[in-house]
């Protein structure tokens, strides 16, 4: 590359520009990347999903029950490998604001359901043996500290007078990916049975289907949402990805939230990154005009321009990567509970650099096309 | 020997034949040249006057390839140039013109070395080979020992040996002189024009050049006045136009 001391040197010309440009940039792409994490947050759900699994709730909303009995008459149905059922909990463990989901689990098929949780088997095994057993998600664990074999009390006014429930922390589960969600905890649904009013008895918040094949989960769906059409409990079934999906939209609207923001980041950033390369290539139109006296071809002349706008971006959007890299994980402790856990992964990093390069490059291309045009007699007679 | 009557014996190095070049401004067709023939042979040094406005630039932008002329022929070393493509025209210019112009036109973030290796940055040439070119160039212009200053740690004159060093560093078939001393004390222009007397004499260089000072000119072999679009030569234009000692 003959030409990189003066890409270098005209890209140092005027410091003060250069630094208020790359920072504007850095910004940006923190703005940019932590609104790209925060969707991700609320994606990861779909993202993760299995695709043989169907998950049934009451078809008037999430927060209404089924009967338990649902569960032996779904588990006849050809095609259906296994069912478990949850509950909902929503106590507070100590304060409101340390937030977790809690569900009561049926020990027996749960963990066929989903082997992506990874608990030693040990562990497990004292879990089903221990009514007051609990298992906690490895985040959770951390954040508060908790170890195997701790007394955890978390109080609860959903069910009945406030009262504060004692649980044995009998393992720490982790899932196969890191983003997987490690903030669940959970306990026995045989204990939360007999603890709750008689109301809530014998009843499931809802149910888990894991299939023989993905292939069957249309005429599962179907199938089970017939056969309790017209009853006190009706369902609604569907895939797990779909289920994660309208649970994500009851928080709002959040992709389009993110992408109009986004939009105007994007703009914003083409627009500053533009307007200085187009004062710093009209400072330069006699030097530009020079070289294209002396034999730089036009096109040679727009890649100097792109070049020097694409390394802007670069630099600004490396700085903008680590800023969010390091910023993102206070955030997402700062937010614990208000959020889903925040996080940046390499193939999001990789992408905000490519998004910035790509913003670069659009911003040279004008400022670029005009210097390739420029007529060096017009350019000279300027000077 | 330079001509300005058409009828050169076709073996000069710059041939310009029936040259015209017309400006459309405010609705209204300007012919800044109309006609205009030229000979020039190699090692001639010319030197071309006229009043703000008659057209030397434009004559200058022509010969150098950086403007296309309305009608006529420009043919250099065999070469015509007016019917070439723009990139074969930018290719041209980088093999056969060196360019000095009156603002110097260094860049400033470069140092002066920095600055004469442009033009070779677009050959082959190795890096070591630049540097002995670029380094031969500056010890030509008497600059050897500043060539890692930058433009702004240097006096004009030395700013337009540092062009000249860039103009003559990839040893071009003819230089082309925009006011080359127009910026300069008459101490520093003295200096300028020994040097483009010394590339001709010494080196053999073609020059055009274009002033407005009778006394830069006079240094010139054969000094041209552009009067209507056409070319005259000094000798024969009227007393009171060419003020000043021109031949």
């Amino acid at each position: 590359m003959k030409f990189r001391r003066l890409i270098f040197a005209n890209l140092f010309r005027k410091k003060i520009r250069l630094i208020l440009t790359i920072g504007s940039f850095a910004i940006a792409l923190v703005l940019f990347t932590f609104l790209a994490v925060v969707n991700s947050a609320f994606n990861r759900g779909i993202d993760i999903a299995g695709a043989d699994r169907l998950i049934i709730v009451n078809r008037i909303g999430l927060i209404q029950t089924m009967p338990i009995s649902y569960g032996d008459k779904v588990r006849a149905i050809p095609g259906v490998k296994y069912v478990t059922q949850d509950h909902w909990f929503g106590g507070v463990y100590q304060d409101e604001k340390n937030f977790f989901p809690q569900f009561a689990i049926d020990p027996e098929n749960h963990r066929k359901v989903y082997p992506e949780f990874i608990i030693p088997d040990e562990q497990w095994n004292n879990f089903v043996k221990d009514q007051q057993g609990a298992i906690a998600g490895a985040t959770t664990a951390k954040r508060f500290g908790w170890k195997v074999g701790d007394r955890i009390p978390i109080k609860n006014a959903l069910y009945g007078a406030t009262k504060t429930w004692e649980f044995n922390l009998d393992g720490i589960y982790h899932t196969e990916k890191a983003d997987g969600d490690q903030s669940q905890f959970w306990f026995q649904w045989k204990n939360f049975d007999e603890n709750v009013p008689a109301a809530v008895k014998s009843t499931a918040g809802w149910y888990i289907l894991k299939l023989d094949s993905p292939d069957d989960a249309v005429r599962v769906a179907k199938t089970i949402d017939a056969m309790f059409a017209n009853s006190s409990y009706e369902t609604k079934t569907e895939t797990e990805s779909a289920f994660a999906a309208g649970f994500a939209k009851q928080f709002g609207n959040i992709e389009f939230l993110i992408i109009t923001i986004g939009s105007v980041v994007f703009f914003t950033l083409l627009l500053v990154t533009g307007n200085t390369m187009a004062i710093s290539v009209r400072e330069r139109t006699a030097e530009l005009a020079v070289l294209k006296a002396i034999g730089l071809t036009d096109r040679t002349v727009l890649f100097l321009v792109l070049i020097e706008a694409m390394m802007i971006a670069f630099i600004g959007g490396v700085l903008g990567l680590l800023l969010a890299w390091a910023s993102i994980p206070v955030i997402s402790v700062a937010l614990t509970g208000l959020l889903p856990p925040l996080l940046l992964s390499k193939t999001m990093l990789s992408l905000g650099l490519v998004f910035a390069i790509f913003v670069g490059m659009v911003s040279g291309l004008l400022p670029g096309i005009g210097a390739m045009r420029m007529r060096v007699v017009n350019a000279l007679r300027r000077v | 020997m330079v001509r300005v009557d058409g009828q050169g014996n076709g073996k000069s190095l710059i041939q310009v034949r029936g040259l015209e070049k017309t400006y459309r401004r405010g609705g209204e067709d300007i012919r800044v040249l109309q006609r205009l023939n030229l000979d020039v042979d190699k090692g001639d040094f010319v030197a071309f006057m006229g009043p703000s406005g008659s057209g030397k630039t434009t004559l200058l932008n022509l010969l150098g390839g950086l403007d296309v002329p309305s009608a006529g022929s420009i043919t250099v070393d065999g070469d015509e140039i007016t019917h070439m493509s723009g990139s074969k025209l930018t290719q041209w210019r980088a093999r056969h013109v060196g360019f000095i112009f009156q603002m110097y036109n260094l860049i400033p973030v470069l140092t002066a070395f920095q600055n004469v290796e442009l033009p070779l940055l677009l050959t082959k040439l190795s890096g070591a080979q630049r540097r002995k070119h670029v380094e031969t160039a500056l010890s030509v212009v008497g600059l050897a020992n500043r060539m890692d200053h930058y433009p702004r740690q240097l006096s004009g004159g030395q700013e337009q040996r540092v062009t000249i060093a860039r103009a003559i560093v990839s040893d071009p078939t003819f230089l082309l002189c925009d006011e080359p001393t127009g910026d300069l004390d008459r101490k520093s222009a003295d200096e300028i024009m020994a040097l483009i007397e010394e590339l001709v004499g010494k080196y053999g260089k073609t020059v055009l050049m274009v002033t407005h000072d009778p006394v830069v000119a006079a240094r010139a072999h054969t000094t041209l006045h552009l009067e209507k679009g056409v070319l005259v030569e000094a000798s024969k234009i009227e007393p009171g136009v060419a003020a000043g000692g021109v031949r």
